[in-house]
C-alpha cells in the first residue's frame, strides 16, 4: 500500500466508523435505563475503576440488565483519574448519550468536580466510592447521593471509640498521606478518641508515594505510643505494612487503621505481615452473615479474589438504584419522585449484611464492624468482624447542625479534644 | 483581500456551529476554542521566538485559579476576578520571563518545566487557598451566559479577538524580530537589537494570551485542580502547537480540534485511547513534521512553484 492509499483509506475508516458511531446514538433513545459508569480504568488508581466495573457489572449481570421492566444500559467512561478528563466525560455523557443519571468516580476531586457539573444540570449522581465528607454535610448538593458509600471521617470513629473504652490504648500516634482523604479520616479518629480520654501523641503526614517509611517508623518506635492509626491506600499501604513488619514493630505496638488500609485491594498480595491488624468499616468479606457470604463466594468464582471496596461498593450500589428503579416502576425520567425513591430505599439483605438506610443528608448509617485481619482457610487473609457498633451515622452521636458548624477537617484542624 | 475573504468565511462558518451540532459537541467546540488560544500563545514563543517553552499550562491554570478564587470563595464580581486573574497569569509570565530569557533550547525547555512545578507544588499544598488537590469549584459564568450556544458565541468571540491581536503581533516589525532571533540570536545582537528585551516582551505577551484562555476555562469548567496546573497541561498545549504546525499560528487550531476530538472518539471505542493518541503523534511526525497546517502550506507553495517554473526560473519558496 502505497502512502496515498493509505491515507485515503484511513480517511475512509475514520468517517465510515464515526458515521457508524451516530447510527447506535440515535437508536439507543428509546427504552433502556441509561446509567453512564464513571471510572478510572487509566491513570494512577487504574486497578480500582476495573474493580469497580466489575462490581457494578457483576449485580446488573446477576439480574440480566433489567429493572421494572426496562432494560439497563450501562456507558463505562474512562475517568483517567483525572478531574477535568472525568468532568469531560461526564458531560458527554449526560449531552451526547443522554444518561439518566451518573454514577462512580473513585478519587475525591473528580467526584467532586463532576458533583459541581450535575449540581447546574440537575442529573442524579451517585457516588458508592466518594467519601468526601462535606458532599453530605456543609456542601450538599441534593441529586449528588451516596448510596452505599460513605463519609471519610465516619468510619474510623467506631474504631477510635473502641481502641480507647475495649481495647484499653492511651497514647496513640496516626500516620496518614497528606490529602483531605486522610485528614478527614484522622480528623474523624482523633477527635473521638481524645474525647474518649486517649492522647494524640503526634500525627505524622507523608506525601502520596512514599517509598521508604523508616523516618517516621524509627520516631514512632521511640517515641514507643500504645498503637498507631495508619491511613494509607493503594502501594503506600502495601509497603508501610511491610516496613513495620522488618522495623519489628509488629507484635510490640498494635496496628489500627482505616478501612482501606486492610483492603482486599491492599492484603490480596500480603502474608503473614498483615494479620492482626484492626480497622473498622461497613463491609467485611470474612462475614458470617448469608447474603455476605453468598456475594464474596460469587465475586471469588467470577474474578478469581476477594471483592474489595472498590467491587463490592459499587455493586451494592447497582442493588441500592435496581431497588429504587422498582419503587418508580422504572420511571427515572422523574427526576424529583425517582431521587425520593433512592432517599428512601433500605437494603434489608445485601452484601453489607445489615439494614441500611440514608440520612436526611444523603449518606448511608451503617452498623459499622471493627474488624481483624485473620488467615482464612487456603492461607489468604481477610477481615473479620470481631464487633458490631450499630447505627452509625456520619455525625456519630453529633447533632448534625452543632457538628456542621464545627470546621471541616484538615490538616490545622483535627478536632483534636474539641467538643460539639 | 484573499486572506480576509477567509477570515470572514471561516468566521460565518464557526456561527453555524450550535445550529449545526447541538449539544455536548458545542460544549466541545467551545473547549477547542479555548485551547487553541493556549496553543497559539504557546507557538509565539515556539514557533516565532524560537523558545519552547513548558509552562504555560502553569500560567493558564493561575488565572483558572484566581478567577475562580475571587469570583467563588472570596464572593467577588466575575468580571474584576477575570480581570484579576489575567493579571495574575501575565505577573507569572513576567516572573517566568526574567528568569528563562537568558536560556535557549533544551535549558529554557527544562527552566520552564521546573517553574512550571513549582506553580503545581504550590497549587497542591496551600490547601487554606487552592484546595489542595480537591480544587475550587463554583459556577461562576454570569448568568446570560449560561445558555450552551450564547456561551459558544461568547467564546467565539474572544478568541476571535485574541486570534487577531495575536496575528498583528507575530506579524508586526516587533515580530520579525523574534522570527530573526530565531534565526539567529548573535546576528540580531550585532544589529543593535536588545535580545533579552524583545524575548522577554514576547514571553509576557504570549502569557497574558495564554491567561485569557485560562480565564475562559474557568467560565467553561467551573472547576480548577492541581491538574490544570500541571505538567500535562502544557504538554497538551505545545502538542497541539506542533500537531497544527509551529509557527503557522493558525495552526493551533487544527491541533486542538484533532487532539481534543481524538480524546473524546477514540475513548469511545476503546479504553487504550491514550495509546492511539501516541500512535497519531507519531504518525503526524513521520508524515508532517511541520505540523498539519505547515504541511498543507508547503503543499500550497510547491504547487504554486510548479505553475510559476516555466515562466520564470528566479521565483523563490515562501514560508519558512
Amino acid at each position: 500500500m502505497d502512502r496515498r492509499t493509505f491515507v485515503k483509506t484511513a480517511a475512509a475508516t475514520a468517517v465510515a466508523s464515526t458515521t457508524a458511531a451516530w447510527g447506535t446514538l440515535a437508536r439507543a433513545q428509546g427504552e433502556p435505563i441509561r446509567i453512564g459508569l464513571l471510572a478510572p480504568l487509566t491513570g494512577v488508581v487504574a486497578a480500582g475503576g476495573k474493580e469497580m466495573v466489575e462490581g457494578f457489572s457483576m449485580y446488573w449481570d446477576s439480574v440480566g440488565k433489567k429493572s421494572a421492566g426496562r432494560a439497563i444500559e450501562v456507558i463505562v467512561e474512562d475517568d483517567a483519574s483525572n478531574p477535568d478528563t472525568a468532568l469531560q466525560k461526564a458531560r458527554r455523557l449526560v449531552e451526547q448519550r443522554n444518561v439518566h443519571m451518573l454514577a462512580g468516580d473513585l478519587l475525591a476531586n473528580t467526584g467532586l468536580a463532576v458533583a459541581e457539573y450535575v449540581r447546574g444540570t440537575g442529573t442524579p449522581y451517585f457516588i458508592p466510592i466518594i467519601a468526601a465528607d462535606d458532599l453530605t454535610q456543609r456542601k450538599r448538593i441534593p441529586n449528588v447521593v451516596r448510596i452505599a458509600g460513605y463519609s471519610a471521617s465516619q468510619m474510623p470513629r467506631p474504631l477510635a471509640d473502641w481502641a480507647a473504652k475495649k481495647k484499653g490504648l492511651k497514647r496513640i500516634i496516626t500516620v496518614s498521606q497528606d490529602y483531605t482523604f486522610g485528614h478527614e479520616q484522622c480528623g474523624g479518629f482523633a477527635q473521638v478518641f481524645s474525647n474518649a480520654g486517649g492522647t494524640i501523641a503526634q500525627q505524622f503526614w507523608h506525601p502520596l508515594n512514599t517509598a521508604d517509611f523508616s523516618p517516621y517508623l524509627a520516631q514512632i518506635a521511640s517515641l514507643s505510643p500504645d498503637g498507631v492509626f495508619a491511613m494509607e491506600t493503594g502501594a503506600d499501604a502495601t509497603r508501610f505494612i511491610q516496613q513495620w513488619n522488618n522495623f519489628g514493630l509488629k507484635g510490640k505496638i498494635q496496628l489500627l487503621g482505616a478501612q482501606n488500609f486492610t483492603d482486599q485491594s491492599v492484603i490480596r498480595t500480603l502474608g503473614a505481615e498483615c494479620e492482626g491488624i484492626f480497622s473498622s468499616a461497613h463491609f467485611c468479606e470474612g462475614n458470617d452473615a448469608p447474603a455476605t457470604r453468598k456475594f464474596v463466594a460469587d465475586y471469588e468464582k467470577q474474578f478469581g479474589k476477594l471483592p474489595s471496596l472498590y467491587g463490592f461498593s459499587m455493586y451494592s450500589g447497582a442493588l441500592w438504584l435496581d431497588a429504587a428503579f422498582k419503587a418508580v416502576n422504572g420511571k427515572v425520567e422523574d427526576r424529583p419522585t425517582f431521587l425520593k425513591a433512592v432517599n428512601a430505599v433500605q437494603l434489608k439483605d445485601s452484601p453489607l449484611g445489615r439494614p441500611v438506610r440514608l440520612d436526611e443528608y444523603g449518606n448511608p448509617i451503617y452498623d459499622v464492624f471493627i474488624r481483624e485481619t485473620k488467615r482464612r482457610s487456603g492461607g489468604k487473609f481477610w477481615n473479620v468482624p470481631v464487633e458490631a457498633y450499630p447505627g452509625v451515622s456520619q455525625f456519630w452521636t453529633y447533632k448534625p447542625e452543632d457538628y456542621m458548624k464545627q470546621p471541616p477537617y484538615s490538616r490545622t484542624f483535627q478536632g483534636i479534644n474539641a467538643k460539639i | 483581500m484573499k486572506r480576509a475573504a477567509m477570515v470572514a468565511a471561516c468566521l460565518a462558518a464557526m456561527a453555524f456551529v450550535p445550529a449545526l451540532l447541538p449539544g455536548y459537541n458545542t460544549t466541545l467546540v467551545t473547549e477547542m476554542l479555548i485551547f487553541a488560544t493556549l496553543a497559539m500563545s504557546i507557538d509565539i514563543l515556539a514557533g516565532y521566538a524560537g523558545r519552547t517553552p513548558l509552562c504555560h499550562g502553569a500560567i493558564f491554570g493561575v488565572a483558572t485559579y484566581v478567577v475562580l478564587y475571587y469570583a467563588s470563595v472570596a464572593g467577588g464580581n466575575v468580571w474584576v476576578g477575570v480581570l484579576l486573574g489575567i493579571a495574575a497569569g501575565t505577573l507569572t509570565a513576567v516572573v517566568f520571563a526574567l528568569l528563562a530569557i537568558r536560556t535557549s533550547g533544551v535549558y529554557f525547555l527544562l527552566l520552564t518545566l521546573a517553574m512550571g512545578m513549582i506553580i503545581w507544588g504550590i497549587c497542591l499544598r496551600w490547601t487554606s487557598v487552592t484546595g489542595g488537590e480537591n480544587g475550587i469549584r463554583g459556577t461562576v459564568k454570569p448568568e446570560w451566559l449560561a445558555d450552551q450556544a450564547r456561551f459558544y458565541y461568547f467564546v467565539l468571540v474572544v478568541t476571535a479577538l485574541t486570534t487577531a491581536a495575536m496575528w498583528r503581533f507575530v506579524s508586526s516589525p516587533f515580530g520579525l524580530t523574534l522570527r530573526g532571533i530565531k534565526e539567529s540570536e548573535s546576528r540580531m545582537r550585532a544589529l543593535g537589537y536588545n535580545v533579552s528585551l524583545h524575548l522577554f516582551i514576547g514571553f509576557t505577551v504570549s502569557g497574558f494570551f495564554a491567561a485569557i484562555a485560562g480565564a475562559l476555562y474557568a467560565f467553561y469548567n467551573s472547576f480548577v485542580s492541581p491538574s490544570t496546573v500541571a505538567l500535562g497541561q502544557s504538554v497538551e498545549g505545545l502538542l497541539m502547537a506542533i500537531v497544527g504546525g509551529v509557527g503557522t499560528l493558525f495552526g493551533a487550531f487544527i491541533g486542538s480540534v484533532v487532539i481534543i476530538a481524538l480524546e473524546n472518539f477514540v475513548s469511545l471505542y476503546t479504553e487504550r485511547w491514550s495509546m492511539v493518541m501516541g500512535a497519531v503523534f507519531i504518525l503526524a511526525m513521520i508524515f508532517a513534521p511541520e505540523g498539519i497546517l505547515g504541511k498543507i502550506y508547503s503543499l500550497l507553495a510547491r504547487r504554486r512553484e510548479a505553475r510559476a517554473a516555466p515562466l520564470s526560473k528566479s521565483s523563490t519558496a515562501t514560508g519558512s
